[in-house]
């Protein structure tokens, strides 16, 4: 029952804010923070159903629509419960249609938990395509100035990549002969499964992204609204690389390992190119956006390695950027809300100004470039060793990537918090203390991660054992 | 078995935890909190002596486990960790002692206290650890307070960039150094230190050679060795107490201890030995030159900190780590000494630039009884503690390599020299300043007097220092300690000559060699060099890749064939400028529509 409510409560929650918000503007968002608030509870118990269960797994199914929630979904549904709150505390100030607007970020935390806790094909794949019609019109209705171009951008980029995933799911149902999620009884024929695994896998790059199919990222980022930028790199991202770890492979494994150095390129492209684009950027949320790009190569990397290992980086990997990419989306949407600025060069010094705003975003790029003891350290450190196991000294590529990271991180602190105050901002007040809660939550959780990222992988483990262990692979 | 003994944990959390303190409760606590932060150093060094006492109980935990893949995070406490701690502790006690004084009027320092305590703990974990995974936390971690606390003045452009720069040139070594764990792990399948250096000796000479010199990458980053050494005289814009904790006596020597912690690793490679020797003795000379010419007192300290760390490297590559050690400790004494000193006479005189001092012996007599002390160990005049520890470098490297035993007796020489200029200039003579210096308040001037007695004696615990470390002690070689200490002497002599009355024989000099004097001043040009080819290239490149190949080939492909999906725009852009019932409508709309779909699917 509870996955169940884990899918329904935020779309009856969405209902509510919507009538909510015809009759004033005070209800929606207390709607929208009590529904997250009980959606990241719901995660919590469900979490706790899963871990009393003998096989570490939760099943839920009625009219044969199936949910299962085990150590590889586990995870993401506790950050989507997490990231969710955030995105409403980050909108609390919308004061444009907020009952539309927290409508639509609870249906679009419905449609993720959909994704996530699918255990059939088909509603996976009802879920990957719901998940597009809110975040449209999240970024279409409540973006800035090139809203429009950038929203279409965003749909059309990932339903082309949806489209051909929804071929490739049909012929796996049709040969199959089941839409239940999970190595499939009758083998898929090996001449097939190179294309197959294509087909359904690059609409899950692209979601990811990878690169080059990566450039709708920095448009609909910049455009998004805070809420949407908070969803959409905390949580959006990771259906692509859970997809592939869920659907994409199981489906077609001697696929995948024929495209398992190319997955890994593409993954170590992405590592260096993402944070040498984002050193290039002179908007602060352009740069936050590009360095999504490279966080998820990470991800992408330790998938390509197809060892349990590299599963587990890239289940830390996302984690971690849940965490740290929402983080950085609420501190910029924060500082542009009083600023009405991203333009680098424009600020300066504003640590002495706004030392809280300040310090957090000194953290929040101290995490970004994967300093131990915080979240994103245990991921790259495991994609780095995984990645050395699989292919060799082209993991050097992902050191010069890792020194990029530290590169363009640092250098935004040093324009942006650092050096002497501009004086147009030198009335600017200090980060709000909504948004001052909702960061120090997250910056608990990335610390909590740094030090002990086996409580992650202790939840993961099993399912990445079996999953790896399908894929005829060792450790 | 003590408290201390039984749970070297301590060493890690309680600097954390004082650390938390003194952030939570901010500015109005600092009176109370900034002696609070001296809880957490000694805490370390009680563990260390217990250590030193040899019962200490060890620790781990599973940090990373995946299947039968397993790193753990764990801590003991040998001999080499005991001294480390001790070290690090007593060096850091000193420091947040003079801090208290030097820092009276500072508005940040609870940050201040809170990062010393932090790096403390992270220290820590670096020295104890027991699996390469948490020592690199530790490593990177005090690389993380050492980039807070030189961007401490952030305010300050030069501050701002000193801190980045230090932190990114590091990082340059600690990718290799990561690469180094990887290639560890594939070979040997761990990542604890005990099973490396066991399985070491069945390394292949490549394997060993490759791992051994990953890691050196990350200790020559840590260590500002050439040419990775840029990023620490630019590392003096951090307050002065940081520059002697941090770039002196602890972190930066952490490099010389991560080739003695895996010392096994690098017994194997002969070829890794050697880079390890030659860049040593080649940057111990290198940076002495430069010390030479410097007239800012904290540029001279850097440049010698480079150098001498330089001497550690060549004895470790030379295979007398023991002396390494033996010098590492003895050099965190003396420079920690120095380094405090000019603290002290900044705080005096509120210049850096020794040229506008003079004469400091009669105005600031402590600190310049201090100094004279730490400058003589420096020098290596028996019987301070740099001429035991010096002694032992010299007589490890001539006996392996004696060419680079040689080099090293002629940065001896420099050593000396640049030591007594220093002083010569600075604190005696006649005053070149406008304003009259004072001495400064107990809080400063005690730390001073505890480390200039350890510089005067640490110089006879060799033996000790060496059998905690598990060798043999080896005593004075008669021929080595005679030409080091002519080497000495001659150095010193030349700078008290040379610099004697108001500088004029210096000019002179210097007027005759100035495109030299100003080469080897400018650190004959490698941060020019490493600036013009790597740093402002770096930014071009990323600029013109994101407007080519990212905005106009990638991008623009893509917009390109969307140029059809325009039409479909038009039709979106109609539907967005509605109502907010019409994008309700819609979404409901599409949930009944999909929810129809899985139930329908679902029959």
């Amino acid at each position: 029952m509870t996955l169940f409510a884990l899918i329904i409560v935020p779309l009856a929650g969405a209902l509510v804010a919507w009538i909510a918000g015809r009759r004033g503007h005070v209800k929606p968002r207390l709607v929208g923070l009590l529904t997250a608030l009980a959606e990241g509870v719901l995660a919590a118990t469900a979490l706790a159903q899963m871990l009393a269960s003998s096989d570490q797994v939760l099943l839920a199914s009625t009219r044969g629509m199936q949910l299962v929630l085990d150590g590889l979904s586990a995870p993401l549904v506790l950050l989507t419960g997490l990231i969710g709150v955030v995105a409403v505390i980050a909108s609390w100030r919308i004061a444009d249609r907020p009952g539309v607007h927290h409508a639509l970020l609870l249906a679009l935390e419905a449609a993720v938990m959909t994704v996530f806790l699918a255990g059939d094909l088909i509603l996976f794949y009802v879920g990957w395509e719901a998940v597009l019609i809110p975040m449209f019109f999240l970024i279409g209705g409540w973006g800035h100035e090139n809203r429009r171009h950038a929203a279409l951008k965003f749909f059309l980029y990932t339903f082309v990549g949806s489209v051909l995933m929804l071929a490739g799911i049909i012929v796996a149902v049709m040969t199959v002969k089941s839409t239940l999620i999970g190595a499939p009884s009758i083998p898929i024929d090996p001449a097939t499964q190179p294309w197959l695994f294509w087909l359904i896998g690059i609409g899950m790059l692209v979601k990811v992204p990878v690169f080059p199919l990566h450039t709708w990222l920095p448009d609909a980022h910049v455009e998004a609204p805070t809420a949407g930028s908070i969803m959409l790199a905390g949580v959006l991202l990771k259906m692509g690389g859970y997809g592939l770890m869920r659907v994409a492979i199981p489906y077609a494994p001697d696929g995948f390992a024929a495209a398992a150095p190319v997955l890994g390129a593409l993954g170590m492209a992405g590592i260096i190119y993402g944070a040498l684009m984002a050193f290039a950027q002179t908007d602060l949320k352009r740069l936050v956006a590009y360095s999504s790009v490279a966080h998820m190569g990470f991800v992408v990397l330790g998938i390509a390695t197809g060892t349990s290992l590299g599963y587990a980086a890239a289940m830390l990997a996302m984690v971690s950027h849940g965490l740290v990419s929402a983080l950085l989306f609420l501190l910029v949407g924060s500082l542009y809300e009083r600023t009405h600025t991203r333009e680098i060069a424009r600020f300066g010094g504003l640590g002495a100004r706004t030392p809280r705003w300040g310090g957090l975003f000194v953290f929040a790029a101290l995490a970004s470039l994967g300093l131990p003891g915080l979240s994103g350290f245990p991921g790259e450190l495991l994609a780095v060793i995984a990645g050395f196991g699989a292919f060799g000294w082209w993991i050097s590529l992902v050191a010069i990537g890792a020194l990029l990271g530290a590169v363009y991180n640092l250098s935004a602190v040093r324009r942006v918090v650092h050096g002497g105050l501009a004086e147009e901002w030198s009335a600017l007040s200090d980060i709000s203390r909504g948004d001052t809660i909702a960061a120090a939550v997250l910056c608990g959780g990335i610390v909590v991660i740094g030090v002990a990222p086996d409580l992650i992988l202790r939840l993961t483990d099993p399912a990445v054992t079996l999953l790896v262990r399908a894929l005829g692979g060792g450790s | 078995m003590s408290a201390f003994g039984s749970n070297p944990w301590l060493a890690v959390a309680v600097p954390f935890i004082v650390a938390v303190v003194i952030a939570a409760l901010g500015r109005r606590a600092t009176a109370v909190t900034q002696w609070v932060a001296v809880l957490g150093p000694i805490t370390a060094s009680l563990v260390g002596l217990a250590g030193l006492q040899g019962s200490v109980a060890s620790s781990s935990v599973p940090w990373l486990t995946q299947g039968s893949a397993s790193i753990d995070a764990g801590v003991a406490v040998d001999g080499l960790s005991a001294i480390m701690l001790v070290v690090v502790g007593v060096v850091a006690t000193m420091v947040v002692v003079f801090s208290v004084g030097y820092l009276e009027h500072d508005g940040a320092k609870a940050r201040y206290f809170s990062l010393l305590a932090l790096f403390t703990a992270a220290m820590s974990l670096l020295v104890m650890s027991t699996n390469l995974v948490t020592l690199f936390i530790g490593w990177e971690l005090v690389g993380a307070c050492s980039y807070l606390l030189i961007g401490f003045w952030y305010h300050k452009p030069s501050a701002a960039s000193a801190a980045m720069k230090a932190f990114l040139t590091t990082r340059v070594g600690d990718v290799g150094m990561l690469l180094g764990l990887a290639l560890l792990w594939k070979t040997t399948g761990s990542l604890d230190i005990a099973t490396i250096t066991g399985a070491a000796p069945g390394l292949t000479a490549a394997t060993a050679t490759a791992a051994a010199l990953l890691l050196f990458m990350g200790a020559a980053g840590k260590s500002a060795q050439f040419p990775l050494h840029i990023w620490l005289p630019d590392a003096m814009e951090g307050p002065t107490p940081v520059s002697a904790l941090i770039h002196a006596a602890t972190m930066v020597a952490a490099g010389v201890f991560l080739i003695a912690r895996m010392w096994p690793l690098f017994e194997v490679s002969e070829a890794a030995r050697a880079v390890v020797l030659w860049v040593g003795t080649f940057t111990a000379l290198f940076a002495a030159t430069i010390a030479c010419v410097q007239s800012d007192i904290k540029k001279v300290l850097a440049y010698s900190t480079i150098s001498q760390l330089g001497f550690m490297f060549a004895a470790l590559g030379a295979g007398a780590w023991g002396a390494a050690m033996f010098h590492l400790v003895t050099h965190a004494a003396f420079k920690a000494l120095l380094f405090l000193g000019s603290g002290s006479v900044i705080h005096g005189t509120g210049t850096q630039d020794i040229r506008e001092m003079g004469g400091l012996a009669r105005q600031m007599p402590v600190t310049t009884l201090t100094w004279v002390v730490g400058a003589t160990a420096l020098a290596g005049i028996p019987p301070l503690a740099g001429f035991f520890s010096k002694d032992a470098v010299l007589a490890g490297v001539l006996h392996a390599v004696p060419a680079a035993g040689a080099v090293l007796l002629g940065a001896s020489l420099l050593t000396a020299f640049y030591a007594f200029r220093v002083t010569r200039v600075a604190f005696f003579g006649q005053s070149r300043a406008e304003t009259a210096a004072h001495e400064s308040p107990l809080s400063m001037t005690a730390p001073l007097v505890v480390l200039a007695a350890l510089a005067a004696v640490l110089g006879f615990f060799g033996g000790s220092i060496t059998h905690a470390l598990g060798l043999e002690a080896e005593g004075l070689e008669a021929a080595v300690a005679g030409a080091s200490v002519l080497a000495a002497v001659i150095g010193i002599v030349v700078g008290i000559v040379l610099y004697a009355g108001d500088l004029e024989r210096a000019e002179v000099l210097k007027g005759r060699f100035q495109r030299v004097h100003r080469l080897a001043f400018g650190g004959w040009g490698v941060d020019a060099l490493v600036q013009r080819t790597i740093v402002a290239p770096a930014g071009a490149i990323a600029g013109w890749v994101y407007r080519v190949l990212d905005r106009t080939v990638i991008d623009g492909g893509v917009e390109g064939i969307g140029a059809g999906a325009q039409f479909a725009g038009k039709i979106a852009s109609r539907l967005q400028s509605g109502e907010t019932d019409v994008y309700a409508s819609l979404v409901a709309v599409g949930f009944i529509v999909v929810m129809g779909i899985v139930l329908w699917a679902g029959r």
